[in-house]
Formats: C-alpha cells, sequence, structure tokens
C-alpha cells in the first residue's frame, strides 16, 4: 500500500529492489549527462549486488566508471565534480567502509553549501548498503545510518521496497543537495510492483505501508517487511497495527508520525541499529515533545543489540529485533 | 630570462604585494581582536599562488587550501569580500559562515579553501572528472602542502588522475612544515616530486620564491594537461615567514634557514625583475604599492563598516535543515 496515486492505466511489473534501482540509474543516466558513476567494480562486474549490471554498456566508461580501492579519494572526487556542475553518485560497497570516507562527506560534502553561504551546492549521491543477516560479520553488517542523520547537511535515504527504491534514487539524484542512500542487503532480491513509467518520490514524504488504528509501528529499510509480517499476524489476533515507513530519516516526515500516534496514542520504533544514539530513540523524542498528552503508554523501542554483529547464525539473529519481538512489544505496550 | 611585457611582470607584482600586504594588515586586524580564530598567513610563499594562477585561464579551476589567501586574490579574488569574510560580516564571501579556512569564490573558478589538510587533493581531481566527463578542456591546479603528502589521499588522488590523464597540476607548496614539523623528519625523501614516479606522473622541481620560475613551469604542466597528458606533478620549494598560524612563534624555525629564504623574498626577486626588465624606477613600484596600500585599506573600511550577520535571519535559514 502506497500514498503515491498511481494512474490504473500504467503497466505494473514485479521487479527486485536491485532491478528498481538499476532502472532508476539507466533513467537518469539517459535523462541527463551530467549523471556519471563511480565505485569499485561497478563497470565491468555491474556490482556486487548487481545493481549497476548493463550500465557500462549503455553509457560507456567516461561515465560508468570502476575504481581503485581508493575510497576516500573517489568520494572526494565525486564531491568535486558535483561543486563544478555534475550528478556525480558513488557507491560504496558496504557501510562499514563508509568510515573511510567520512572526512570527503560530513567534512566536506555537507559542509560546503553552509560554508560558502549558500554559493556553491553538492548535487551528489552516496549509495551504500547495510544491514545484517547472511552471516558478514562484524565489518560487514552494520547499521550505521546514525553517523549520517546526526550530520547537518546530508539527506539519508533508506528504503523498503521496489517501488520506493526506485523513486527514491531518481529524486536522489535530482536533488540539489548531498544524500546518503542507504540499500539493506537483504532487499535486494525482494520482489515488489514497480510502475512501467517515469516517476518520483519526494524526500522526506513517509509511508502508510499498513493503516490500523491500534498502535502505530514506525520501522524502515529492513525492519519494515519484518513489522508489516508482525502487523498481520497481530490482525488475525484482533489488534489493527498502523505501520510508517518514513522511507528518508533526513528529512523526516515528523507529520505522518505524529498524527499516526494521535489517532492510535500508542507507538513502537523499530529498528537494526543499535539503540545508543540511534534514530529511534530521536523520533521517540520528538514524539513525546510534541504529542506527550495523546500517548497511553511509554513509546517503546525495538533496536539492535549494543554489540558488534557476530558471525555465527543464531548470534546474529539475536541481535536484530524478530518478528516475535515486534509483537510481543505491541501487546505488552496494549495489555493484551 | 625570457622576455616579458613590462604590463605582465607588474601585473604579477601587483598580485604579490597584494597579498604581501592583505595579509599583513590582517595579521594587525587579528592583533587588535577584530578577526578570530585561525588565521594562517601566507607571507613568504606569495610566489607560488601568484606564479600558479597567472598561467590559467579564465575558465579553469584551483582548490585551495587552509592557507588559501593568496591563492583567492591570485585568482582575482576581491579585497573587499576577502576582509570581510575573515571579519565574519554578512558582505563576505561566505556571509560570514565560513571564515579565514573556507573561503570559496566559485565566480572565479576558485572551489575554495579547506580546513583539512589533504582535504582537497581529491575534491580537485574531481572537477578534473567532471571536466574529463563533459569533454572540456579546464585545467584545475590543486594546492597542497608537504603536509599533506604523508596523508593518504595523497597517494590515492595522484594514482587516480594518472589512471585517468586527468588535467590536473598538482602544486605542491613544500614550506617545509607540516605545522611545526619539518619535511625532512616526515619524510625520508624531502624531495616531495620525486614520489610522482611511482605512479607514472611526470614531477618537477621549482624555486617557490621565484615567481617567473613558477610560472612558466605550471604554464608547461598546463599545456601537458590541455592536451590530455595531464596530471603533472609541481614541487614548488619555499618557506613560511611566520609560524604555522597567527599566534605561533614559530620558535621551531632555524634562524638561520628563516635568514636564507628572507633574503630571496619573493617580493624582492619580482621588484627586481621589474627594475631590470622592465626599466621600473622605484618611484614606478611605490605607485602600484600605493594603489594596492588604498585598496586595502578602503576593504578593511567596508568590511569595517558591514553589518554582522543576523542572527534571526540565520535561525530561519537553518531551520528546515
Amino acid at each position: 500500500m502506497s500514498t503515491e496515486t498511481v494512474n490504473t492505466d500504467i503497466k505494473m511489473r514485479e521487479l527486485m529492489v536491485r532491478e528498481a534501482l538499476n532502472e532508476a540509474l539507466c533513467e537518469e543516466l539517459a535523462r541527463d549527462e551530467r549523471v556519471f558513476i563511480m565505485g569499485e567494480g561497478i563497470a565491468q562486474r555491474g556490482g556486487s549486488y548487481k545493481v549497476t549490471v548493463g550500465l557500462l554498456d549503455k553509457f560507456g566508461p567516461k561515465r560508468i566508471i570502476d575504481t581503485p580501492i581508493s575510497e576516500a579519494s573517489f568520494t572526494g572526487m565525486c564531491v568535486g565534480a558535483a561543486i563544478t556542475g555534475m550528478r556525480p553518485v558513488v557507491e560504496i560497497l558496504f557501510i562499514d567502509f563508509t568510515s573511510l570516507i567520512i572526512d570527503q562527506i560530513v567534512n566536506q560534502a555537507a559542509k560546503y553549501r553552509f560554508m560558502s553561504g549558500g554559493k556553491g551546492r553538492v548535487p551528489m549521491v552516496l549509495r551504500t548498503q547495510g544491514g545484517s543477516g547472511n552471516g558478514l560479520a562484524a565489518q560487514h553488517s552494520q547499521s550505521l545510518e546514525a553517523w549520517y542523520y546526526h550530520t547537518p547537511g546530508l539527506k539519508v535515504v533508506m528504503p523498503s521496497t521496489s517501488y520506493d527504491a526506485k523513486g527514491l534514487l531518481k529524486s536522489a539524484i535530482r536533488d540539489e543537495d548531498p544524500v546518503v542512500f542507504i540499500e539493506h542487503k537483504l532487499l535486494y532480491m525482494d520482489k515488489g510492483p514497480v510502475p512501467d513509467t517515469d516517476y518520483t518520490i519526494e524526500l522526506g514524504a513517509g509511508d502508510i505501508k499498513r493503516p490500523g488504528n491500534d498502535i502505530t509501528l514506525v520501522a524502515w529499510s529492513g525492519m519494515v517487511k519484518r513489522t508489516l509480517a508482525a502487523a498481520e499476524e497481530l490482525s488475525a489476533q484482533g489488534i489493527d497495527a498502523e505501520v510508517i515507513d518514513p522511507r528518508s530519516l533526513v528529512p523526516l516526515d515528523k507529520e505522518m508520525i505524529l498524527s499516526s500516534v494521535r489517532k492510535t496514542e500508542h507507538l513502537i520504533i523499530i529498528q537494526e541499529a543499535i539503540r545508543r544514539g540511534g534514530v529511534a530513540s530521536d523520533i521517540a523524542s520528538i514524539v513525546q515533545e510534541e504529542a506527550f498528552d495523546y500517548l497511553d503508554a511509554p513509546i517503546k523501542i525495538l533496536a539492535g543489540k549494543n554489540t558488534p554483529i557476530p558471525f555465527n547464525v543464531n548470534l546474529e539473529k539475536a541481535c536484530v529485533p524478530r518478528q516475535e519481538d515486534i509483537m510481543r512489544a505491541v501487546k505488552e505496550i496494549l495489555n493484551t | 630570462m625570457k622576455a616579458y611585457s613590462r604590463e605582465f611582470l607588474e601585473q604579477l607584482y601587483r598580485t604579490l604585494y597584494t597579498i604581501r600586504v592583505f595579509e599583513t594588515e590582517c595579521i594587525k586586524l587579528y592583533r587588535q581582536g577584530l578577526i578570530i580564530g585561525y588565521f594562517h598567513p601566507y607571507l613568504g610563499e606569495e610566489a607560488v599562488a601568484t606564479g600558479a594562477c597567472a598561467a590559467l585561464r579564465e575558465d579553469d579551476y584551483i582548490v585551495s587550501t587552509h592557507r588559501g589567501h593568496g591563492h583567492c586574490i591570485a585568482r582575482g579574488g576581491q579585497l573587499n569580500k576577502m576582509v570581510a569574510e575573515v571579519l565574519g560580516r554578512e558582505t563576505g564571501y561566505c556571509k560570514g559562515r565560513g571564515g579565514s579556512m573556507h573561503i570559496a569564490d566559485i565566480a572565479t573558478g576558485n572551489i575554495g579553501a579547506n580546513g583539512i589538510v589533504g582535504g582537497g587533493l581529491p575534491i580537485g581531481v574531481g572537477v578534473a572528472m567532471g571536466v574529463h566527463v563533459r569533454g572540456s578542456d579546464q585545467v584545475t591546479i590543486i594546492f597542497f602542502s608537504d603536509g599533506a603528502c604523508n596523508n593518504g589521499v595523497f597517494a590515492e588522488s595522484l594514482n587516480l588522475a594518472a589512471i585517468w590523464n586527468l588535467p590536473v597540476v598538482f602544486m605542491l607548496e613544500n614550506n617545509q612544515y607540516a605545522v611545526s614539523s619539518p619535511v625532512e623528519e616526515m619524510s625520508r625523501v624531502p624531495d616531495l616530486y620525486k614520489r610522482g614516479e611511482g605512479y607514472g606522473v611526470e614531477a618537477h622541481q621549482v624555486d617557490g620564491n621565484d615567481v617567473l620560475a613558477v610560472y612558466e613551469k605550471t604554464c608547461e604542466a598546463v599545456d601537458t594537461c590541455r592536451l590530455g597528458k595531464g596530471p603533472v606533478l609541481l614541487e614548488a620549494k619555499t618557506y613560511r615567514h611566520s609560524g604555522h598560524h597567527v599566534n605561533d612563534p614559530g620558535t621551531y624555525m632555524p634562524k638561520e634557514r628563516l635568514e636564507y629564504y628572507r633574503a630571496r623574498d619573493p617580493i624582492k626577486i619580482a621588484r627586481n625583475n621589474l627594475i631590470e626588465h622592465a626599466r621600473c624606477t622605484d618611484q614606478d613600484i611605490e605607485a602600484i604599492e600605493q594603489h594596492i596600500n588604498q585598496q586595502m585599506e578602503k576593504a578593511i573600511e567596508f568590511g569595517k563598516n558591514s553589518a554582522q550577520p543576523s542572527v534571526e535571519a540565520f535561525l530561519e535559514e537553518i531551520e528546515t535543515n
């Protein structure tokens, strides 16, 4: 379910998230010759998760560029190219590796517009991928959106479906400011309907993935699917949960969350990232400040455990909120 | 020496002297408490920016450093806006949001100064990548220092520019100190241009206090880049006349070496060029200097009389961040 109105004449196709992302890149490359892509193994190999497959053949080596393992500098290159009018998209294979580019993103890209008194802009997209779930262990499984959420000057987008992935990526490329676009490694093969047409999704517009009246569940990226599954099962037990996916964390669709909470009077926020200093805590603080009188129960946060992600599959699973954790928390909050 | 027109030699001198006056006068403002924060003077290094920027076309680019006032002036920056910016005023280049370390003048192709040592290197290579993708022949000069050479992005950036033959002149201003650490202690090979060879990058060393030497080498490097045979690494050997920033007395700088470089002051060298090769008299030169002194006085007046940024407007501006 989506808040966007989709013309019924338009043909819908079932696309994997990675195919939807590929279409977005393809369309934007064709639409705007200032767009180019850099990253490790993205051209000839088509990317580790196959998001950039076929782009080299269509757009050539000048615009689809394989780089050495020099993350800090090829990310910085995108900053420089963006300042001078290009629209680069850089891929960093794992969000864990963005520790290598943090100066260029946090000190350069995020601040240039501000430091130049608004005269310079950095219209670049950092595409990266995070999350746990397939045994990639501590340095390839992190959920680090809070690092970028915390930095003024960046937008942070985290799609959960094929439809959202395509529309949001197109908007990110067209945006005048740097966007950190975080994909989830477990979602690339998920299929979903995507219209056969040019559409964009506004950054900062959340989506009610499931309407409901009893409790508001806010989740993004990999947690949306799990939260929706929990909501479906709860529905069979007579609990009507509303599931909100903010889709972009910066800007955040605060109003959508607040108006849902005013209706349901209960809120649980589910994030894969560890709790300490996380986005969920910030959303909770916003809601308690702005809708305290509507709340019937304390806001609950379900978050990743405070640990590096372990390799062992059972230990790994124990580190992030599971469907049963969500269901248990809902019942606890609703006292049912 | 090659034959140069009097007009050209005067132009170089004007730029050098303007940088000298800007830095000298701003240090006074700093001592008076009117400029706060970090202020890194370019005193003693003026010939590098002046010679290098003189070799560029109007549509070319430069990327600067935390010691960036000289680059901005040499690229045609306006004193009014520079003074206003270092005073933190609304009329400054960055409306007082940037300050000394972040002056950018996109209109003159100056992508800007940078508070991070080495931070501008990849940005400059990316400017050149944009040029490459657009199929244009603009050249980018990246100014950086001996200190930045020991940051990882130097190695990465040199290699990236090399594998794609990008039109970049890496202008290494070897002022022989990374903040306070002498270059010969921080790297085993203090002739840093030699690092180019390992990356397959054409590299040369040049006297960074001789504006014409810098100009000539940069012209060659720029030509090489325009022909699609870049990048080129140039090491301009020079020396600061003072510490790292205004409040650093530079006690670690050996007296004899400082004296040696002060005797080879880039302003003196350029002045001699005017007298020996352009038949300028002392009075001619004084007239040039007088004019610049007046411009600087006016710029300081402009800066001092400019409004502080409005806090209310600022808070409104960041409301939607």
